[in-house]
């Protein structure tokens, strides 16, 4: 993966992931990264975009809230978040990992914040997936009795 | 005309006062959290995100609560909040091609690929009370198998590759905005799918219906409903890349249509879609139907005077919180202008009366 495909990846995470358990994990680390906001956490709509026919011309379906966050570490790397939903501790949390993602801490938090919020996405989508699995018709024929 | 009047305030205060004692209801029944109408009245919650034109399920399951379980009331909060909000910026088009399928079943095609994927579905229930749900018990548990790897390929992307079916212009034209510029009429395809998405369900379920009964009929089959998530990705200008920014559920329907052909097109089979947040499949099922409909037009097909066919009467009616508001509107006090009317209405009396007079006299 490039360094951006990388990047997208993590904030792509923390945007899905649920607030409580991205506070959980990044309290366990125990960093405390001086930092100032670039912008305060802000609560938003994203205007969600659908195609005519899934593959036609763009519509507007309906928006989504979002919470948008920008900060600087003291060491001056500067953080991005856009997560789902109105948490603004999510939006900050998101933002400082996303910062320190980019100093020598990025291990660290690649293994206790981003490995184990990526294994609780793809346990749930999983678990998700088996149940629709069970739900799937399996057709047979009814063969008649003649000869 | 309004005039203010003024004296009604105590009596509003303790109006609301009792509507908040009556949401409670009986204290000693327990108090309903919203996360138990977010998990528990899900498809409550969905219909609130679709109509209410805001995908989060914690504010459409609060405003549930507050409206005492009255869906439009509460659409209408989520509707009002909304206006609140600055606006981020607009979303990729989703590709519903990657959505993670819980339901996805096909009309059309029963060895499709993919399979007929029953998911959470009401369908081939008995429709009987369950009393058991009466009862507290044990959480029940699904079964689960070996989950399919991959996408599930869209159906009409099968009857493409023989030209069956009219293929979808490709554009990624900048789509009108309802929430931005009042709507104008005629309305392009784009502006006619964000009304239906967040039209009201009975109000387009009816329309649909319609169609289905002769009005304008179209002989929609059901190609393909899908029902998941899909995640949604929006290009952030302070990092000059698109990243994900969250995951959504939504329904989308799309069906096959017969269409005979015209001047200029073979005969082939067209289609109407429907996209809607949510597990909303009534819904979006509804919603292709009338989006076949209105296509009347560009598809060169005969006007036929249906009301689902008249997009000033469908785009214009669909929503219903302009609907709900200027119906409600007239149960406020009118006191002048009925009294201009009871005027009225007395000064022609007594000149019926005049005029009549004098034929009694004779």
């Amino acid at each position: 993966m490039t360094e951006i495909e990388t990047r997208k990846h993590w904030m792509g995470l923390l945007a899905k992931a649920k607030p409580q358990d991205v506070a959980a994990l990044f309290e366990d680390v125990t960093l405390n990264p001086e930092f100032t906001y670039l912008r305060a956490p802000e609560v938003g709509g994203v205007m969600v975009q659908g195609r005519a026919g899934a593959t036609g011309a763009p519509f507007n379906l309906g928006e989504m809230t979002v919470t948008r966050c920008s900060v600087q570490l003291a060491e001056g790397e500067v953080g991005h978040a856009y997560v789902q939903g109105r948490d603004k501790a999510h939006a900050t949390q998101a933002a400082l990992i996303d910062a320190l993602m980019q100093t020598p801490e990025a291990e660290r938090l690649r293994l206790a914040v981003l490995a184990p919020l990526e294994q609780s996405q793809v346990q749930a989508r999983t678990a998700r997936a088996s149940k629709a699995a069970a739900t799937k018709v399996d057709f047979f024929t009814m063969v008649r009795g003649e000869d | 005309m309004y005039v203010a009047v003024k004296g009604g305030e105590r009596a509003i205060d303790n109006a609301h006062a009792w509507l908040a004692e009556e949401r409670r209801g009986d204290t000693s029944v327990a108090e309903l959290s919203v996360a138990q109408i977010r998990e528990q009245l899900s498809l409550a919650v969905n219909r609130v995100m679709a109509e209410g034109s805001l995908y989060d399920p914690d504010l459409a399951a609060l405003a549930i609560k507050q409206a005492r379980g009255d869906l439009i009331e509460a659409i209408f909060l989520i509707r009002a909040y909304r206006t609140t909000l600055p606006r981020l910026g607009a979303s990729e088009p989703v590709k519903t091609a990657d959505m993670a399928c819980e339901r996805r079943i096909s009309a059309t095609f029963k060895d499709a690929p993919g399979g007929q994927v029953l998911g959470p579905t009401f369908d081939y229930t008995h429709r009987l009370l369950d009393f058991k749900l009466a009862a507290e018990s044990e959480a029940p548990q699904a079964s689960e198998a070996e989950p399919a790897k991959g996408q599930t390929p869209h159906i009409t992307g099968f009857l493409n590759r023989e030209g069956l079916i009219q293929s979808e212009p490709e554009s990624d034209e900048t789509p009108p905005d309802l929430t931005r510029e009042p709507m104008e009429l005629p309305a392009d395809r784009a502006l006619r799918l964000q009304s239906l998405s967040r039209g009201d369900e009975g109000f387009i379920l009816s329309m649909a219906y319609s169609t289905q009964r002769g009005y304008a009929r179209n002989h929609a089959f059901v190609g393909e409903l899908r029902i998941g998530s899909v995640p949604v990705e929006m290009e952030v200008p302070e990092l000059g890349f698109a990243i994900e920014i969250g995951e959504i559920t939504l329904t989308e329907c799309e069906t096959v249509n017969q269409f005979t052909g015209s001047k200029t097109e073979p005969p082939q089979f067209t289609r109407g879609y429907g996209l809607v947040f949510g597990q909303t499949e009534r819904k979006a099922i509804s919603m292709a139907l009338v989006d076949r409909a209105l296509r009347w037009n560009e598809l060169g097909e005969e006007d036929q005077g249906a009301p689902a066919q008249d997009e000033e009467f469908v785009l214009m009616h669909a929503d219903n919180i302009q609907a709900t508001g200027f119906l409600e509107h007239i149960k406020l006090p009118h006191y002048v202008d009925f009294q201009s009317e009871l005027e009225l209405v007395r000064k022609l009396r007594r000149e019926a009366e005049t005029q009549s007079m004098p034929e009694v006299a004779e």
